[in-house]
This record gives C-alpha cells, structure tokens and sequence, in this order.
C-alpha cells in the first residue's frame, strides 16, 4: 500500500509535466487541426533559456522563490517567442496548403530546432541548477513528497485554471473559441484571425515552457533531444483526453504519466515507452475523439 | 536530350569520381586508421579517446616515431552509427590504405566494423568496446579494456565480500549493450557467492525520471544497488534515491567514470562506489606523468576512455616498432605478443582471445573526489 | 517497360558485376547502400506518394524484414542444410536459397505488420495516421530490444551473405514494379484516393482494400530491403531502426516529390552518397536537411521532380520535339 501510494504521488508528479505540454498541442490543433511536431521541442528551447538564465543571475536565482519565478517567466517568454516566429515564419504561409504539406514543414521544423539546438550547445547532458533545493515535505505513512514535486502540480494546476479563465472569460479567449470553430465564419464576424493564432501559438508555447522549467527542476538535466519523447507521450495525452479540450488535456496527460509510472512499478519495466504508444493505438482504433472529446469528422 | 544524358552520365562519372578520389595507395609512412564517433549523441566518447589517441602518437613521433618514420592518423567520424562504423573501416582500408585500426569506443559499432577488419586482414585495437563478442570476429581484432563479464564480477565479488552485501537489487539501462552485459553477469555471479538479487529493474538511456524504479527498489530493502549505466543517468537515480530515503549504496562500472559525476550528483553518491579501468591518482610514474600531460594540454584530467585510447595507441606503436616490416600481417603478430606492457590502465597482456588481461580497481566517492578503494584480479 | 530484352541485359550486366567486383569494397558498399536507399524510399512512396496516406514508421517495416530475415537464417540454416540437402550444394547455390528464404520470410512478415499498421488507416487520416505509424515504429523498437533470444539491445550477428547480384536484382525490381504500379488500374486507384476519397469511393473504389493494399506491398518491399541488409552487414541493432532512420527516408521521398519513383530513386542515391564526400559535416547535415524540407514545403511542395517521371520513351519523344533540356 506504501508502496502504491508513492507511485501514484510519482504518477501525478510526472503526469502534471505532460498536461502542461499536452495544453499546448490541444490549443493548436484545436485551432489549425495541426499537429505541431515542434512543440516538444520548444519545451526543449523553453529549458535552454532557463538554464542560461539561471547562469547569467547566478546567485540571485538560486534558493529564493522569486529568483526561480523570474527564471520561469524568462523561459516562458522565450519558448512564447519561438513558438510565436514558427507560426509567423513557417506555419503561416502554409495556412492554405495540404494537411500533408504543413505536417511535413512541422516535422522539418522539429528536426531542425532538435539539430540546430545540438550544434549550438552540444550533445552532452547539463546539468539543470538547483532552482529550489529539494526538500522533503510530507513523510508520512513511508510516503514521501518533496517541495518540487509540490511545486510542479501546483503551478500545473494554476496554469490549467489559468488557461481556462482565458477561454471562457476573455475577449480573447471568445475569438479564439470563434476560430476553432469556424474560422471562415470568425474572420467574417471581424476577429483578426491571424492574431489570434498567433497569440494561441504564444500562449500553449508559454506552457511548454513553464513545464521547461519545473521538470529540470526535479530532474536536473537537460539535452537537446529532450523534447522527443515527452513531446510524443504529451501529444498521445492530448489525444487520450480527446484533441481540443483543455480539461481532456490534464486529465489525458495525468492519465499517461500515472500509467507509465505503474507500468514500471508492477508490470514491466522495460515496457515503459511501449504502453504509451500501445495506449495510442488503442485509442486512434477505439475512440478516436479521446475521453472526453467532441466528435469531430475529419479525425475518424 | 544530349544535356540531359550527358547530365546523367556526368552525374554517374562525378559520383564515382567522388568515391574512388583518392584510392587505395599504401604511403611510405605508416597509416594508423581511427574511427570513432566524433559527432552525434555518442560524440564525447569519441572525441575524448581521440584525444588520448593524439596525445599517445604525438609522444611516440616526438621520441622517433616507428623506427625513424613518423606515426600517421586518419581519422573518420562514424556518428555512432552500426552502419556508419563498418563504412567508415571499408573506407579507411580502401581508399586510405591503412595499416591498423583503432576503434570503436561502443561495443556495437566495434561489432558491426570487426568482420571488415577481418576480412580484410588489417589488425584493429579497440580501446573500451567491452562486449565479449567484438574480438571473436578473428585473429586481427584485439581490445585493451577487459570485458563486461569481468566488471559484473568485480562489483559482484566486491558486494559480497567487501561490503557483506546479502541482497541487491539492479537497475540496468536494458538499451544499451553495455549495461546489459554487465547487469547480466552480476546477476549470475552475485547469487553465486551468497548473495540474493531482490529486485531487477530497467530504464532506458535518455531517461530523466526515475521515481518508480526508486520505489520499486525501495520496498525491497537491499543492502546495495547496482547501477551499471552511464554517468548522467547515474547522477540523477542518486539524488531521486535519497529524495526517496534510500541510504544504501550504489555502485557501477567505468560508465560513471566523468569529472562531472560528482557536480551533477551533488551529494548523493557520497560512499558509492565503482569499478574503472584505472585510478588518476594512482602513485606510478608513468601514470602521473600521463594525468600531467594530458591534463596540461587539454585542460583538464583524463578520463578512463582517455587513458585507454592512449594505451591502444602505445600497444599500437610497440608492436610496429617490432614488427619486421609495416605489413599489417606481421603488425598482427607483434601486438598478439604483448606481454606485460606497463599500461596507465594496468599491465597488459593480451591473451590467446585476444582481450587484454589486466586487473580492475575499485573506486569510491568521498567529499568530492574520487578515491581508490581496491584492486581486483582477474579470475584465473 | 522492361521487356524480356532489357531484363535479359538486367541480368547479364548484374551477373558481370557479381563476378568481376568485390562486394565488399568501399565504392562497391557504398553504391550498394544506396540500393537499399532507393528500396525504401521507393517503397514509401508507395504509400505517401501514390496513396496520400502519411507513414512516419517505415523503420519499423524495415527492422521487422530484417530481423525475421535474419533470424530465418541464423536459426534456420542448419535445418534447410539438413533437411533440403543444401549442404551438398555448391556454396553460391546454398547461399543465394538461404538469401532468398529470408527475403521471402522478411517481405512476408512485414507485409503482416503492413496489414495491421494500415488497418486503423481505415479509420484515421492524415496526421493521425501519420501518429499511429510513429508509435507502431517505435513499438517495433522496443520489441526487440526485449527479445534476448535475438541479442537485444547488443545486436544480432549473423553470417553475412554479400551478394551484389541478389541486393541489384531486388532494387531493379522493386523500382519496376513502383512504375508499372503508376499505371495500373490499382495505382490509378491509389492516386484516385489521394486526390479525393470521397470522389474515389463515388467511382467504385474500394477505398478499405486499397489502402490496406497500398501498405500491405509498401511493407513487404521494406521488408525485402531488410532482410537483404541483414545479410549485406551481418550485424543488426535495434536502435539503427529508429525515428531519425524513418525520417531519412522521407526525406527522401519529399525531396524527390511525393509521388514520383524517378524522384525517390535520385534523392535515395543523392542523399546516400553525397553524405560520404562529405563526412567532415557530418555535424550540419542534419540541420542542412531538416531546413531543406521545410525551405522545400515552402517554395515547392511538390518536391524536385513532382509527380513526373522519367522514361526513355519519353526522353526520346521530347529530344525530337523539343531538342532538349532539363524539365
């Protein structure tokens, strides 16, 4: 029982990262129907900032809560930013173009981010900076929680709540429900499409980069292919919790970490990549609109 | 048409011309082939044999060179690929007529390269692939490290009898060969000597979470933790283990072998302890004076994959400086008949298998630093 | 196309190459690696060029020829030795069944696979399909690297059967067969459905079994590929099957132009050889790449060559309109 509880604590821990980037993936193909293949390694640009950051403040970052909520905000900008120049540069133009055309281009730009950030900052590990010292703050029943792994649901649930405010409470958030809809039909209503792509764009990139940075934090290492697999294993939460829902997002991103985390814990271990991927497929064959999606006819 | 043929032909003409630029003509100073992961996720492996490779046949050319002729490399970058390995040996064979061969660091590329070496009957020397199957392609290929099943054995002898250690448990990188060999072999040879393995558990490299693997261990109370993986992964699984309140030890092989284990650990691995080829701080002359100028001309201390391409290199040399002629056959002979060579590593010899037969030592960690704990011997 | 004629040339000019050249040399391997190259990319055209479905695995396909391939004649061998009286047989005769065996084991056992990854592409499109295909590639991976029984992650030797004869015959005819697929009623179906399934279906097309067909045939060739490489090295690794493997070969295919075989085939060779000449960069070439896809979906998403293709009857019939020139 011990034991099971702690894996579910761990479950969560890890889950929260995945719905913090699983947002994002929603948001966008929520609204352009576009997987955005980059996105996972935005979460990896997001992590860079933050560690050259951190560097550049040196001391000023390390141990205080501000210090480390300063060094967020910059690697939130930061992943904002570049999400913000790969919608402009790249997926813009695209706009009208093939499905097949945009997915290649987003791929292309995956690659390219993963191999650019390689060159420029090489293929070794570094080591992330303790932001927050660890520290043990709930010990009970051989149960134990540190105060990272409190921080990182915490913020993952703000930001979710926060996410959602915007949505359903903001002018903003109107016109961005208006163009998933339609967006024909918005434009004509007089929203400024592109904008609003491209402050969805900013928006879920912000997110990957707050997950940049509370991950790192309990697990202090950072590379350049980072990104690949939480990017994938947040996209399938995306699509557990049905594509286009914020609250399907969470919950699917939840879902898969606790499932992975069981996995290890009481199945087999060297299964862990695989049940995501066999949760995917089962769900594509099963129920392609996700647990809580809205059927929407060009997926099935 | 005619552009379009003649375009054809020309391309098919500068292909071919590309590839045979170049070819296969034996030069009179001796040509050591070097093939090794330069770039990729696998780079700093390579770059760092390469640098004791370097290192070793500038000294060997500053004190002569081989009988008066200055020592060569070529260097090729095989990515860290299988594939790219065996192309990067047909290519240093064919086109640069190389003598011998130094390389790979990674068992698999050492696996998929040593058939070419064979074949082609050019010696090949790998400095760290540790995979007892790399030298049994032939009688050409040889390695200066010892074997997987030898470090499983060390650690496993050194848990039962050193630390009194009743139960274990294993937590393997099951992605990588060289992980895999050796969780395979303290697996067996630890029950062997008393011992129980209570819990065998895997992750994969690239892994930054390991929470559950952790727990998992942590219900089954073992006296030590074998983590025979790479130096990153290991520094992350120390600071969630004692986040998790496991106090035990751990222990590894030479992949947590890096100046910056202990930095990225922080205090976790203090007490841990694992096996290395050689210690940095050892007393002997020829060590130190190796450590000094390595360290005076890179920066910064070697690593064991240092040490050992620069022994590959000298075990190398020797055998030319012997060998009658600079035929890769009679090269082949020379360096089978290594014999108590005074190597950074330990004294090498190499056995009628072809591995290098040589002790391992203990290390552990303690405030900061690394401190030689003990020797262990290979097992008769 | 290719009438009795020029497949007698065929194979007197691949017979010549068998016995004069030395398979293993370095030109000879590297022209060989394009083979397989041009096998894949070839291949996947199939299924993203010619029937507008989105594959991200087609590693996967290849690892699955490639290890039961392999495992056919690691584990086999003696057996059709004992049981086929191979052992009497001249030693190119023995190889060459053995070879073949394990090309027909591999094409099979991808073709399963291709029949089960295409069967969800019933039900998704585009880049949901694209996902699936990504997760059965690295499903695949995994998978081997949990079978011990072929050397796991440690790889999996075996005796290499180096035959340029067999590795060109196969790429000839997997080429041949991509074309004259093009315009037989089944490609004309496939492109039919890539260009609009729901007018497809209006017409009479079976758009289930098509699609199914269309990675059942992709899957094999890839297979045929595999097993032949397991020969050609003798040494597989699960990891040399991974997403970046899958996505070289698409590469290959954009590059080229979706669609088009004559395309596959030159960027295969193009981007197989030319990495060679310049291995020094090995650091950039996949920075060069990946920004030559997205520059490419940007100014010209058709690829180089679109969906044209090259023949010579064509070529002779331009040269004598036109006098010439590069379209």
């Amino acid at each position: 029982m011990q034991e099971f509880l702690q894996q579910l604590v761990n479950g969560i821990v890890w889950g929260s990262a995945y719905a913090l980037i699983a947002l994002g993936y929603t948001m966008v193909y929520g609204i352009l129907r576009l997987i955005n293949f980059a996105h996972g390694d935005v979460y990896m640009a997001g992590a860079y900032v933050a560690f050259f950051t951190a560097g550049a403040l040196g001391g000023l970052a390390m141990g205080s809560p501000a210090g480390a909520l300063v060094v967020m905000l910059i690697a939130m900008s930061g992943s904002g930013l570049l999400g913000y120049g790969i919608e402009r540069i790249v997926y813009r133009p695209l706009r009208a173009a093939p499905r097949l055309t945009l997915l290649i281009a987003a791929i292309g730009v995956s690659l390219f981010l993963e191999y650019s950030a390689q060159l420029a900052f090489g293929s070794e590990p570094r080591l992330f900076p303790q932001l927050v010292p660890a520290r043990t703050v709930v010990s009970a029943c051989g149960v134990v929680i540190s105060n990272q792994q409190a921080i990182i649901v915490a913020v993952s649930l703000a930001l979710g709540l926060g996410l959602q405010f915007i949505i359903h409470h903001t002018s903003m958030g109107r016109a961005m429900r208006a163009v998933s809809f339609d967006r024909e039909a918005a434009s004509l209503m007089g929203v400024n499409v592109d904008r609003v792509i491209s402050f969805t764009f900013v928006l879920g990139s912000a997110l990957a980069g707050a997950a940049a940075v509370l991950v790192p934090m309990n697990n202090p290492q950072i590379l350049p292919f980072m990104g690949v697999q939480p990017g994938l294993k947040a996209f399938v939460a995306a699509v557990l919790g049905g594509i286009g829902n914020v609250w399907g997002a969470i919950a699917g991103g939840l879902l898969m970490g606790i499932a992975e985390i069981m996995v290890v814990g009481y199945l087999a271990s060297s299964y862990r990549d695989g049940i995501v991927f066999a949760i995917l497929i089962v769900v594509l064959i099963v129920k392609p609109t996700g647990l809580f999606g809205s059927p929407v006819t060009d997926r099935a | 048409m005619h552009i379009r043929r003649h375009g054809a032909a020309l391309l098919c003409a500068a292909i071919a011309a590309g590839l045979l630029a170049g070819c296969a003509k034996r030069s009179s100073e001796p040509l050591v082939g070097v093939f090794m992961p330069l770039t990729g996720p696998t780079a700093d492996f390579g770059l760092t044999t390469r640098d004791g490779i370097q290192l070793a046949v500038d000294e060997i050319n500053a004190a002569g060179g081989i009988n008066g002729k200055p020592m060569k490399l070529v260097i090729e970058d095989d990515r860290g690929i299988p594939a790219e390995a065996r192309t990067a040996v047909t290519k240093l064979v064919d086109q640069s007529g190389v003598v011998a061969l130094l390389g790979d660091v990674a068992s698999s590329n050492s696996l998929a390269a040593a058939p070419v070496a064979q074949m082609r009957k050019i010696p090949m020397i790998s400095p760290s692939s540790t995979n007892p199957e790399v030298t049994r392609a032939g009688d050409n290929i040889f390695r200066v490290c010892f074997i997987d099943p030898f470090q499983g054995y060390v650690m496993a002898r050194f848990a039962a009898e050193h630390l009194n250690a009743k139960t274990a448990a294993v937590l393997w990188d099951n992605g990588s060969d060289y992980s895999t060999g050796l969780a395979e072999v303290f697996k067996e040879e630890f029950p062997k000597m008393g011992g129980k393995i209570v819990c065998d558990v895997v992750f994969r490299a690239g892994d930054i979470d390991f929470s559950s693997q952790l727990t998992k261990i942590r219900a089954t109370n073992p006296d030590v933790i074998y983590v025979p993986g790479y130096y990153t992964e290991v520094a992350l699984i120390g600071r969630k283990a004692r986040e998790l309140g496991i106090t035990v030890p751990m222990m590894g092989g030479d992949g947590w072998t890096s100046a910056s284990l202990i930095e990225r650990a922080g205090n976790s691995l203090e007490g841990c302890y694992h096996s290395d080829h050689y210690s940095a701080d050892s007393d002997e002359p020829h060590v130190r004076k190796f450590v000094q100028s390595f360290t005076k001309r890179y920066g910064h201390a070697p690593n064991s994959l240092a040490a050992l391409g620069y022994d590959a290199a000298w075990i190398l040399a020797e055998a030319m400086r012997r060998s009658e002629d600079l035929e890769p056959a009679s090269i082949r002979k020379q360096i089978a008949q290594t014999k108590d060579y005074p190597a950074v590593t330990g004294k090498i010899t190499i056995n009628p298998e072809r591995n290098a037969e040589k002790s391992a030592v203990v290390l552990q960690i303690r405030g900061k630093a690394v401190h030689y704990v003990t020797t262990i011997e290979p097992r008769k | 196309m290719l009438r009795g004629g020029k497949a007698l040339l065929v194979l007197g000019l691949l017979l010549l190459l068998q016995l004069t050249v030395d398979p293993n040399h370095y030109v000879s391997r590297v022209l060989l690696l394009s083979c397989f190259s041009v096998m894949l990319a070839v291949s996947l055209n199939i299924i993203n060029g010619y029937a507008g479905q989105f594959s991200i695995g087609h590693a996967g396909f290849y690892a699955v020829g490639a290890y039961t391939g392999a495992s056919l004649s690691h584990f086999g061998r003696e057996w059709m030795e004992a049981s086929l009286g191979l052992a009497s047989f001249p030693a190119w005769l023995a190889d060459s069944a053995v070879l073949l065996a394990a090309v027909v084991a591999g094409s099979v056992a991808a073709a399963v696979a291709g029949f089960i990854v295409g069967l969800p592409s019933l039900r998704l499109r585009g880049d949901y399909l694209a996902i699936a295909t990504l997760g059965f590639g690295e499903l695949i991976r995994v998978i081997f690297i949990n079978i011990d029984r072929v050397g796991g992650a440690r790889g999996f030797s075996i005796a290499p059967i180096n035959s340029i004869f067999w590795i060109g015959l196969f790429t000839v005819g997997i080429v041949w067969l991509s074309r004259n697929l093009l315009n037989s009623r089944q490609g004309r179906a496939l492109q039919a459905l890539r260009d609009d399934e729901t007018a497809a279906s209006v017409l009479g097309i079976n758009i289930t079994s098509y699609k199914v067909m269309a990675f059942v045939l992709s899957a094999a060739m890839a297979g045929c590929a595999g097993a032949l490489y397991a020969h050609f090295d003798g040494y597989l690794q699960p990891d040399s099957f991974n997403f970046i493997r899958s996505i070289e070969i698409i590469i290959m295919v954009v590059l080229g132009g979706l669609g088009s075989t004559t395309g596959a085939v030159i960027a295969a060779v193009v981007l197989t050889v030319l990495p060679e000449t310049l291995r020094e960069f090995a650091d950039y070439r996949m920075v060069i790449y990946s920004a030559l896809l997205v520059i490419c979906m940007l100014v010209r998403p058709q690829g180089l060559l679109g969906t044209s293709e090259f023949s010579w009857a064509s070529l002779r019939s331009r040269g004598k309109e036109t006098g010439g020139g590069l379209a």
